[in-house]
């Protein structure tokens, strides 16, 4: 792997078989993702976004090719998932949920309390931490769901569609959220997402993918100063440039997926 | 769904505030008042039925009849004592009942291998009704005390199972993969998410189980005991003594609401996070 990589993927397939049917969710996937950088995939839904996160978090195994990850700290662990929808656990409290991933790794429980309560005030959720998540609204759940991830510290973030199923005023403030946390954590971070405005406003790079089976159409390079502030983002020429070129990529393949 | 029937839908789960909501303090107290009175005014029209020999008394008793016999047997302590002895079964029923099922449920829920071993037997056994397997029981436990616990504790035993089992394999799988990308291990994984996903499931079961103990335990005082609020309804059955049996079913009432309202109890402690 060369010096300033942190991910590499090499021809990557994935194949579902089942008794009656194949499906080709991922084809040929050949990507390398930069130390630092903050990645977003956009792609038609089925395209194998998520798919290719499981097989990063190591949930699903590829059928060809091979994936590097960089380990920088083995006392990390190397992935951290947020889930596309309600991934918090409903029996813990706030504060446990933010504490699992070291819990799991047998963080003494002094040291995960302080570090989960210092993730809780980033997320401005300090107030909530003895609340089950039943007693919390969506977007309040979904950002217990980020603050876990954070919290583990690992060497790769992986999220899927996080924000998805937030409305309009809630996904705008956790993206700025999430954008304020990980310019301070300057985390490898790959993001999915179906939003283009979110895959710019967040992204590095913006990788397009290709109606089912999924393959890399185009990479993108997001040329836009950090930190970013989504309002005046969203006046500049470049942005309306780039939104126009990622729309007409995708818009084919949407079209494509529907046949 | 038109729109009439969906409103209805929402104010069945009480998500549009009807009339009442707005004024909830006179309509409030009424509804407590109708619920406090209905059961009252049935009582009386029972007893005024039976003063006038309507309803035939010898068959039917009347709350006045039951009422003079119940107090004696309440400050005899002989109420008192036969209930204790069903109580006592059925604790013990319960116990013998739910505890195996609570593991051997866990265990088939996690362990494909034991699941594939047992569903089997389990599916074969559990439809034979408890009652027709009692002489079996009576005939290998004697006439004691064992042969009650374990008639009790087999009906209860199926329930806590079943249920237990299908709380672990019910656990949204989304929580596995989120327990699993941490790098949970399999003894992590147990405590962490099987067990407590689970426990919703189990509750439930240990409700019905407790139902199904205060049936069986009738069946299980009818034959060779000497006490037990069953074996009084059996009892006052030989005598004919309606007034008798009246009292033991108000007893089985009462316990029947006890037990419910204790394990409530005991499920809002273990359960803190379950949304009610
Ligand atoms: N466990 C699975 N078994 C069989 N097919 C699957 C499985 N997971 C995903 N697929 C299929 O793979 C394709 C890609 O799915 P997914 O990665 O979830 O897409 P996306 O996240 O881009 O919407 C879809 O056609 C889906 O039906
Ligand atoms: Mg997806």
């Amino acid at each position: 792997m060369e010096k300033k990589e942190a991910i590499r993927i090499e021809n990557l397939t994935k194949v579902f078989k089942s008794r009656s049917s194949e499906v080709v969710a991922l084809k040929n996937i050949n990507l390398s993702v930069r130390d630092g950088e903050f990645l977003a995939i956009v792609g038609p839904s089925g395209c194998g976004k998520s798919t290719l996160l499981r097989i990063l978090a190591g949930l699903e195994k590829q059928t060809e090719g091979n994936i590097y990850i960089k380990a920088k700290d083995s006392t990390k662990p190397l992935t951290a998932v947020v889930f596309q929808g309600d991934a918090v656990f409903p029996w813990m409290k706030v504060i446990e949920n933010v504490e699992y991933g070291l819990r799991i790794r047998r963080v003494p429980p002094h040291e995960r309390r302080r570090i989960a309560t210092s993730y809780l005030r980033l997320m401005g959720l300090e107030n909530f931490a003895h609340y089950y998540p039943h007693q919390l609204s969506g977007g309040m759940k979904q950002r217990v769901n980020v603050a876990r991830a954070f919290a583990s510290d690992p060497e790769i973030l992986l999220m899927d569609e996080p924000f998805g199923a937030l409305d309009e005023q809630n996904r705008l403030i956790l993206q700025q959220e999430l954008l304020r946390i990980w310019e301070g954590s300057g985390k490898t971070t790959v993001f999915i997402t179906h939003s283009i405005d979110e895959a710019i406003f967040l992204g590095d790079r913006i990788v397009v993918m290709t109606a089912q089976p999924g393959r890399i159409k185009a990479i993108l390079d997001v040329d836009l100063a950090r930190p970013r502030d989504m309002l005046f983002m969203k006046s500049t020429p470049q942005f309306a440039e780039l939104y126009k070129k990622v729309w007409e990529l995708l818009r084919e393949e949407v079209l494509k997926a529907r046949k | 769904m038109n729109a009439v029937e969906g409103q209805l839908n929402q104010i069945a789960k009480g998500k549009v505030k009807t009339c009442e909501e707005r004024r909830p303090h006179l309509t409030g107290i009424l509804l407590h008042l109708l619920s406090f009175l209905s059961p009252l005014l049935l009582l009386v029209i029972w007893e005024i039925l039976a003063k006038y020999g309507i309803v035939d008394v010898r068959l039917f008793s009347s709350p006045s009849r039951i009422f003079k016999t119940f107090l004696p047997l309440l400050s005899s302590g002989e109420l008192v004592y036969h209930t204790l002895m069903s109580v006592q079964r059925i604790i013990l029923g319960f116990l013998v009942g739910a505890i195996p099922g609570v593991v051997l449920g866990l265990s088939m829920g996690l362990f494909p291998p034991v699941k594939a071993m047992l569903e089997p037997i389990v599916a074969v056994t559990f439809p034979i009704p408890k009652l027709a397997i009692m002489p079996l029981i009576l005939i290998i436990f004697g006439l004691g005390e064992a042969s009650k616990i374990f008639t009790i504790a087999i009906g209860v035993f199926y329930l806590v199972l079943i249920n237990t089992m299908a709380g672990v394999l019910n656990i949204d799988p989304l929580y596995m993969d989120v327990a699993k990308s941490f790098g949970a291990s399999r003894l992590q994984f147990y405590t962490t998410v099987a067990l407590p996903g689970a426990l919703p499931m189990i509750f439930a079961g240990l409700k019905l189980g407790m139902g199904t103990a205060l049936l069986l335990i009738v069946a299980a005082e009818l034959s060779a005991a000497r006490a037990g609020v069953g074996w009084m309804i059996w009892r006052s059955y030989d005598m004919f003594d309606i007034e008798r049996m009246f009292c033991s079913l108000i007893v089985l009432a009462l316990l029947g609401y006890i037990f419910s309202y204790v394990l409530d109890f005991i499920e809002r402690i273990v359960i803190p996070w379950k949304n009610r």
